[in-house]
Parts: structure tokens; sequence; C-alpha cells
């Protein structure tokens, strides 16, 4: 689904503080598999995955998605692709402060127009799903750990995406948390879901659920199986 | 076309959303905000109608007035001057005029004096306006003595006082008889204050006065126009007090926007990227930010305006009345006729919510074209 | 529950028609502020009236349009103009006329 070919990453191009975090990635992608990046940090999994994404431009090399040539595309673009194609789940969860849970698995859709009680039941529905929704109306700062990160996914399907694309999911989970994630990965899977993950832990990679496991160092791939 | 509408609309409610976040800083910023709106815009309702109604009530003053200058100085006229003007062509009509100003030391108050011509007042006799009536709370048949300029004392006896609906042009007249004038003060028959003269065709007034000037080169000619002119530009934007009050305005709303400008926080920026990687474009962005600045503009404009109209048109612009007063004893009751101007509003309005709005867009506009992966970093 | 911008629409149109209101009262007050203004305007030509009792502190402010140009000064160049009014009213404005 997604072919990465030669991709080269550079950040502070040009300055004395030049620095390449991917040199030269070749790599597919398949639909309706689960994937995990893994590598120490700094080897460059993240950046790999923003530019799966979409959230940002190889600085050399293609990137395809469904053969279509992505890594040109203005940022127009680049912004509808990453809407319809990509849900994000981030390290930090990166839920915005001060409204509800639910506004907060709202916000993707607000530029697509939907009308709001559609919206509204579709976030409802999705929060059931994975059962958080007790805490629909409670402020996004006042929820735990766990609470934060199923808000954060139900965030991420609000727009119904092919793809589900998680930075360190387990990160800040106990063993407990983890694998009631891996859980609902799972479930994306069985629904028809594509789901990419960097992740260093173990309990991440060695599971059933995952299907391929990219290793990186130092902007290179290292093994892939 | 739905869709437009629903994307307006689920930006509005999260833009509202946003603003109650930071309740206190957007509480904080409307009062300032309507405050200003306010004031601006009770000076502009105020200054507008006492204008209009200066033009209005004024359109009958005499044509044209001719004061006699001595060393520089308004002295008395003698009534000669009066032949040579009826004499000129285009005059219709020239009469002297007899008015000053008389301090009342019971009431430290200083009242205009008048001698009417029509009607005249018997000798003796005396009509107040509603200011006198208020400091020495005289009534009809009451009486009020004054020293003259020799000390004997002149009596008056209150004949009737003038309708306070016409306040703002009497508040402070003492109108008496030519004789009870002429006495108080030692004016000399055949002199006057100063010579009222009515012109047969209004369109030759300027040369009239012109002719006036060069058969009379001791005196000083003031035209109606003239008097409507001076009127014209009170409380104009170059006199003092509004000059500072619309110099703080402008200041404050220039700190306000600098705030706003460069007072983008590492919270706001996070935020801006977060909305950019779940899917927003950079236009989204701005135009909930734009909604933002056009809720609490908005807001403002209207309830400050509307609290100015109140002020000033239904509670007799209150703030202004120790600015207006002065030093001064005696002040008129009025209520200004509520002449408003829709061209001043929208110039008001434009002038208030647009520089507003825009001054929340700029930064955004350059914190919202970065890259979206920077909230994986 | 009422909707957020519902709420901000609803309060809007609200202020909106008040704001059309006012035009409407001003209108209003107008007619009603006519035979007053009438009144007054008669008053003023009967007697030869010639300004607005606004300012009652000093003799130039009383009648600002009799006074003589820079009357504020007129008792002594350094006198300063020490009435609030000074600051609200121009002197007197003649036209380009000698």
């Amino acid at each position: 689904m997604i072919h990465l070919s030669d991709v080269r990453k550079a950040f502070n191009q040009g300055k004395s503080n030049e620095f390449w975090a991917l040199k030269g990635i070749d790599l597919s992608v398949k639909a309706g598999k689960v994937t995990v990046f893994r590598g120490p940090s700094g080897s460059g999994k993240t950046t790999l995955l923003t530019l799966v994404g979409c959230l940002a431009r190889p600085t050399s090399g293609r990137v395809r998605l469904k053969d279509r040539d992505i890594s040109g595309l203005p940022e127009r673009f680049l912004t509808d692709i990453r809407r319809s194609t990509f849900g994000f789940v981030f390290q930090q969860f990166n839920l915005l402060k001060g409204i509800s849970a639910l506004e907060n698995v709202m916000i993707p859709a607000y530029p697509l127009g939907v009308d709001r009680k559609e919206l509204a039941a579709r976030a409802h529905g999705l929060m059931q799903s994975l059962d958080i929704h007790a805490k629909a109306q409670s402020n996004a700062e006042w929820l735990s750990g766990g609470e934060a990160q199923r808000v954060a996914i139900a965030r991420a399907l609000i727009n119904d995406p092919e793809v589900i694309i998680a930075d360190e999911p387990t990160a800040n989970l106990d063993s407990e948390r983890s694998k009631q994630f891996l859980g609902i990965v799972e479930t994306l899977k069985a629904s028809g879901k594509t789901v990419l993950m960097t992740s260093h832990d173990p309990l991440v990679c060695d599971t059933a659920v995952v299907d391929h496991v990219v290793s990186l160092r130092d902007g290179e791939l290292v093994e892939a199986r | 076309m739905r869709g437009w509408l629903n994307k307006q609309r689920n930006l509005l409610d999260f833009s509202l959303s946003s603003l109650s976040r930071r309740r206190g800083k957007t509480l904080g910023m409307l009062a300032v905000y309507t405050a200003i709106v306010f004031l601006l815009a009770s000076v502009m309702l105020f200054s507008h109608a006492i204008r209009r109604e200066a033009a209005t009530v004024l359109a009958k003053s005499p044509e044209v007035l001719v004061q006699r200058m001595v060393a520089g100085r308004h002295d008395l006229i003698p009534a000669r001057h009066l032949d040579a003007i009826k004499g000129i062509r285009g005059v219709q009509s020239a009469e002297g005029r007899l008015w000053g100003y008389l301090f009342d030391p019971a009431a430290a108050a200083n009242y205009t004096l008048m001698v009417p011509t029509n009607p005249r007042i018997e000798p003796g006799k005396v009509v107040i306006g509603d200011g006198v009536v208020r400091v020495r709370s005289a009534d009809p048949g009451d009486l009020m003595s004054f020293r003259a300029h020799d000390g004997s004392l002149v009596q008056f006896k209150v004949e009737s006082a003038i309708s306070r609906d016409s306040a703002l042009v009497s508040t402070d007249l003492f109108l008496v008889a030519e004789e009870d004038f002429r006495r108080l003060f030692g004016i000399a028959p055949g002199l006057f204050t100063d010579l009222a003269i009515s012109v047969r065709n209004p369109r030759e007034v300027t040369k009239i006065a012109e002719k006036i000037d060069a058969a009379l080169p001791d005196t000083r000619i003031i035209l109606r126009d003239e008097i409507l002119r001076t009127y014209e530009s009170v409380f104009d934007w170059r006199e003092g007090m509004l000059l500072v009050l619309l110099a703080g305005s402008i200041l404050a709303f220039a700190i306000f926007s600098w705030e706003k400008a460069s007072g983008l926080s590492a919270e706001e920026r996070r935020e801006i990227g977060i909305l950019k990687a779940v899917g927003w474009e950079t236009g989204d962005v701005i135009r909930l930010k734009m909604l933002e600045g056009l809720v609490v503009s908005l807001s403002a404009f209207l309830v400050g305006y509307l609290l100015a109209y109140a002020h000033v048109f239904h509670f007799g612009a209150g703030l202004f009345e120790p600015v207006l007063k002065g030093w001064a004893v005696l002040y008129p009751k009025y209520k200004l006729a509520p002449f408003v101007d829709e061209l001043q509003v929208a110039t008001l309005f434009f002038f208030t919510v647009f520089p507003y709005t825009i001054a929340t867009v700029v930064p955004i506009w350059r914190a919202a074209i970065v890259d979206p992966d920077t909230v994986m970093r | 529950m009422l909707r957020k911008s519902d709420g901000f629409l609803i309060l809007s149109a609200v202020l909106l028609v008040l704001l059309g209101g006012s035009f409407a009262d001003a209108a209003l007050g107008l007619s009603r502020a006519a035979p007053a203004l009438h009144a007054k305007a008669e008053m003023v030509e009967k007697l030869g009236l010639t300004d607005l009792v606004l300012f009652t502190e000093a003799r130039y402010t009383r009648h600002p349009s009799q006074a003589d140009l820079h009357s504020a000064f007129q008792d002594h160049p350094f006198a300063m103009d020490h009435f609030p009014t000074g600051s609200l009213l121009p002197p007197p404005m003649p036209r380009g006329r000698p």
C-alpha cells in the first residue's frame, strides 16, 4: 500500500548542524497488516513515521501511496490525504486541554463540514467501543494515561482512516494497559485497518498481532521480517 | 453549501470553546475592549448630537453682529454707528443689543443679562432662566437685589421663569428692562454692547460685511455662519481633552494588538501543531483564530456601543458632566436630542472590529505555516 | 443542550436587534424632541441669542462665538487658560475675512 524507495531526510540542511535522520530507506507497508518500526531512540523511526503519514516530506527519494507519488505534493494536498487516509496517536497523546474528551475526539472532523449531530453520534459510538464513554464530558487534562490514549485513538478514528499511525504507544503505559492497547490493535486489524507503530518495547514487537517488524539503526534499515 | 455552513458552525463552536478555556484572559480582554468602545462611542455620540443640536437651534441667530474693538478688546459701541450701517444698501434692519454678565455673590454664579426688545420687560421686573431659578431657589414674585455700579441697590421682582425645555440656550438668562440694565452698569444712553443686523438677501451677507468693515474700521464683524462654524468644531478631535482620550484609547488598543501580535504562547503554538497534525489546513487554523477575534471584537463593539447610546441619550451623559461643568456653578439640565449619524457608527465599527481581528490573525498566520511534524518531535 | 455557536449567534442576534432598536429609538426620540428644538430655535430668534449655555465658567466660554480671538489670553499674555472648557473648545473661527 505504501512504498518508500531510497528515502532520505535531513534536518537543518546546509547548516553546520546538518543531520541526516534517514539515509536511504526502501520499504513496503502492506494494507491490512500491523507493522512495527523498532529501534533505539535516534534511529530515525519516528522520522520515518512522519514521512509515511504525510506529516513531512522526504529530502530525497519517493513515497508512493497506492501508486500515487506523494513526496512532491504541496502542503494543501498532503493535508487532504493525511486527513482522509491517516489517523494519528501521538506519544504524548496531544489532546487539547480545557475542552471535553468528546470535543477532542471530534476536532479532526470539524473542517470537513460534518453535521454536528451526526458527528457527535459517531464520536459517542467510538468512545463506547473503546470503553471510555463514561469520560466523554471530562476535560482532557483530568484523564489518566490509559484513558487519554483511548481518547486519542478515538480521535484518530473519527474520520474513518485506512491507516492508523501510533508513535511509541506503550511508552507511557504499564503492562496491563499495554496489553489492553494491543487488544485494541487487534480489533482494528480485524476491521481491516492498516496499523503502523514505532516501538522498542519487546511486549509489542513479539505479539502475535504484529505481522511485520522493521528494525532501524542510525537511519538505515537493519532487518525486516 | 450545507457542508460549508456546518464547517463554519463547527469552527465557531470550537473557537468559543477555545475562548472559554482561557476564560480570565478572554473576559479581561472583552471588558477592556468594551470600555474603549464605550468611551469612544460616548464621545462620538455626544459630540455629534451637540453639534447637530447647535446647528438646528442656532440657525436663526443674528445674521450679522458688529462689535467695537478698542485696543484689542470688545468695547461698547455708540448708536451713531447704527446710522452708518443703516445707510448701507442691502441692510434690512439694525438695532443695538444690550447684554453682559452679572456676578451674583449670593450664588457665586455668573448670569447672562440681556435686554429683550420683543416683548419688552417692564422696569423692575425680571424673567429668569431655569438655572437661576435653581441656584437662587427663586419663584415668581420673589425679589432679587443687586448692587449697581455706583453702590446703590437695584431690586428686581421675578416675573416668570423660562421653561426647562429650552435650558440649553437659556439656563443662565436674566432678562431685564433697558432702564434697569443701564442703571445697573452705568451705561449711558446711546451706547450698546453690540449691533445686530439683518440683511435683505442672505447671499449678500459677505459683501455687506465687507462694506461695514470699510465704513467702520474700529469694528469686528461676526456672521451667523461663523457662529455655526464655532459649534461645528466644538468637541473636535483636536481639542485637548478629547485628544488625550483618543490617544489613550489608541495606545491601549496598540498595546492590546501588540500583546496579541507578539504573545503567541508555546501552548498556543503547540495547539496549532496538533490541529495541523490531525488534518486541519493552515486556512482552517487561520479561520478559527479569525472567528475568535471576531467573537471578541463584535461582542465588544455591540455591547460598548449600546451602553454608550444609553449613557448619552438616556442617562444624560453622566460621565462627561464633571468635564463639561468645569468650574461652572450654573449648569443646564438638558436632554440631548438623539441625533445619530449612521455613517459615524459604521466608521467606529470598522475601526474597532477589523484591526483587532487582523491583529489576531497575523501571528497565527506566522505560526500556522510551520510543518505539522513538529508535534512528533 | 444548546450548542455554543447557537448561544453566541442568538446573543449576537439579540444585540444586533438592540442596535437596530437604538436607531429606531433615536428616530423616535428625534421626532419627540422636534417641538422642543423648535421652541429653542424660536427663543434664539426672538432674543437674538448667539450661543448654547454649555460652559458658564468664564465669559469667553459662555459665548464662545462672541469671544475675542484667543480671548483666553486676553487678560495677560502669560495667563494660562485654566478652565477645563478651554480644552473642549477651539478659539472662534472667522473665515478668511479682514
